[in-house]
């Protein structure tokens, strides 16, 4: 039996490449699903705004993991047969929806109300004094939080390996199954899954000191 | 002339609270009005509904030519023609002096922004701030952000202009710049209602006095009712507020 070879690794980063791919789709997708969460939350009709909860409370109520098989064998039972990584992005989708719209809705909600007054008494619409004055001074409290979301989100694609989908903890279960050495390697997939989430934690915390030090940007 | 502003028989509710009893009070073009109280008397929520900040449950609002209460009404074409100052200024923190006040000269009024700032050039002026227009709000007393902010409340030309306790946020040092722009503004002939406890400035720039009282209008007369009022609450109100 061999041992762990540069074409495991090779095999190993290529499963961290998919990881990535992944973590992207999830946050595109995601964030434009938050996006709309978002807005239904702070819409003006009620049922919207009811709407919207219920999806952010059923969605955060309910394991990843599970909306990762509905979405696999659940849609593949109701004979629509679709990839992996449309499963699993599909789920990290609604998933990250429900969390970034929430995380986002705080921080419109933070600006407050006198800000959004402001805008309307001058005759802005509601959109524009959504997109001209809360939004730019909403993304700044937004950033840090989004940021740290994201490293869950790189953790939580890990959730995929159990549809097949081969990205990193998939591609490290394989080559485990044919070298029973599971300390070296899911001791590397973890060194990995730490070379991705670690600066974007540091990241996060810097943008958080940065905020807080409440600066203005230029 | 027609009213500029007429309120009948408004009542407004928050729940089961009813916070406007069915007030009624007519404003003239070119009239300044302080609308006094005490707090929790109505008198902000009264002024908030001149623009449809607040729905009014009963009664009638005109402005200018507009019927408030009516659900039909579009608030924008009511809020190009009533402007409104804050008590907490309300400035945009990420836009400087300028991009604050012609935001809405390039959004409402389409305006090309050559012209908007031109516009933004002499409404500064107006209030002494022209040497402020590319500084961030932060750079600014509360004095000074509160001058900005009814400068751009003027940019848009408004035939009525509301303001609520506009210095009641601000160091009694920075009050007297706040109220000297206001005072000539109403020479200048603005239609202006002003919720305010300073009692100074009212009998100054008054046209008109209206105390407020428990959600109805109590007292209503020229500056002299400050001096000389006719009901033991409004005196029982000057006396405490002096």
């Amino acid at each position: 039996m061999d041992g762990f070879g540069t074409g495991h690794l090779v095999y190993l980063l290529n499963g961290l490449l998919w990881t990535v791919v992944l973590s992207a789709l999830a946050l595109l997708l995601g964030g434009i699903g938050g996006f709309v969460v978002m807005l239904g939350r702070i819409s003006r009709r009620r049922w919207l705004r009811r709407l919207s909860m219920g999806y952010v409370q059923i969605v955060q109520g309910t394991p990843l993991l599970i909306q990762m098989f509905l979405m696999y064998f659940g849609l593949g039972v109701a004979g629509v047969q679709v990839p992996a990584l449309l499963a699993a992005a599909l789920a990290m989708m609604i998933y990250s929806s429900a969390y970034l719209g929430e995380i986002w809705r705080g921080c419109v909600q933070s600006i407050g109300k006198t800000q959004f007054e402001a805008a309307e008494t001058l005759a802005l619409t509601r959109w524009q004094s959504l997109v001209d004055v809360i939004l730019p001074q909403a993304a700044r409290i937004a950033t840090p939080p989004t940021v740290g979301f994201v490293v869950q989100l790189v953790k939580n694609t890990s959730l995929a390996s159990v549809v097949g989908f081969l990205e990193l903890t998939r591609s490290a279960q394989v080559i485990n199954n044919s070298l029973f050495q599971p300390f070296l390697v899911f001791g590397i997939a973890a060194a990995l899954y730490f070379a991705v989430c670690y600066p974007l934690s540091l990241w996060s915390r810097t943008l958080e000191r940065k905020l807080n030090a409440g600066r203005r940007q230029a | 002339m027609p009213a500029a502003v007429k309120l009948e028989n408004v009542v407004k509710r928050f729940g089961a609270l009813e916070v406007l009893k069915g007030i009624s009070f007519d404003i003239e073009p070119g009239q300044v009005v302080a609308l006094i109280g005490a707090s929790g008397s109505g008198k902000s929520t009264a002024l908030r509904c001149i623009n449809r900040l607040e729905q009014i449950q009963g009664g009638s609002i005109h402005v200018c030519g507009h019927r408030v209460e009516d659900p039909a009404l579009d608030p924008r074409a009511l809020r190009q023609d009533v402007g409104m100052v804050f008590q907490s200024y309300n400035l945009f923190p990420h836009m400087t002096v300028g991009q604050n006040v012609i935001l809405a000269l390039k959004r409402v009024k389409k305006m090309p922004k050559a012209e908007a700032i031109k516009i933004a050039e002499r409404v500064l002026k107006q209030v002494g701030l022209a040497e402020k227009i590319d500084s961030y709000p932060e750079q600014l007393s509360g004095g000074q952000q509160q001058r900005v902010a009814i400068a751009r409340s003027l940019a848009m030309s408004p035939k009525v202009m509301l303001f609520d306790e506009v210095t009641s946020a601000l160091d009694p040092k920075l009050t007297g710049e706040v109220l000297r722009v206001m005072e000539d503004l109403a020479k200048g002939g603005m239609t202006m209602v002003v919720v305010t406890h300073e009692m100074a400035f009212a009998r100054r720039a008054a046209d008109k006095v209206i105390f407020m009282h428990h959600g109805h209008v109590h007292e209503v007369g020229g500056p002299d009712i400050l001096t000389n009022p006719e009901t033991a609450e409004l005196r029982e109100f000057l006396e405490h507020d002096l």
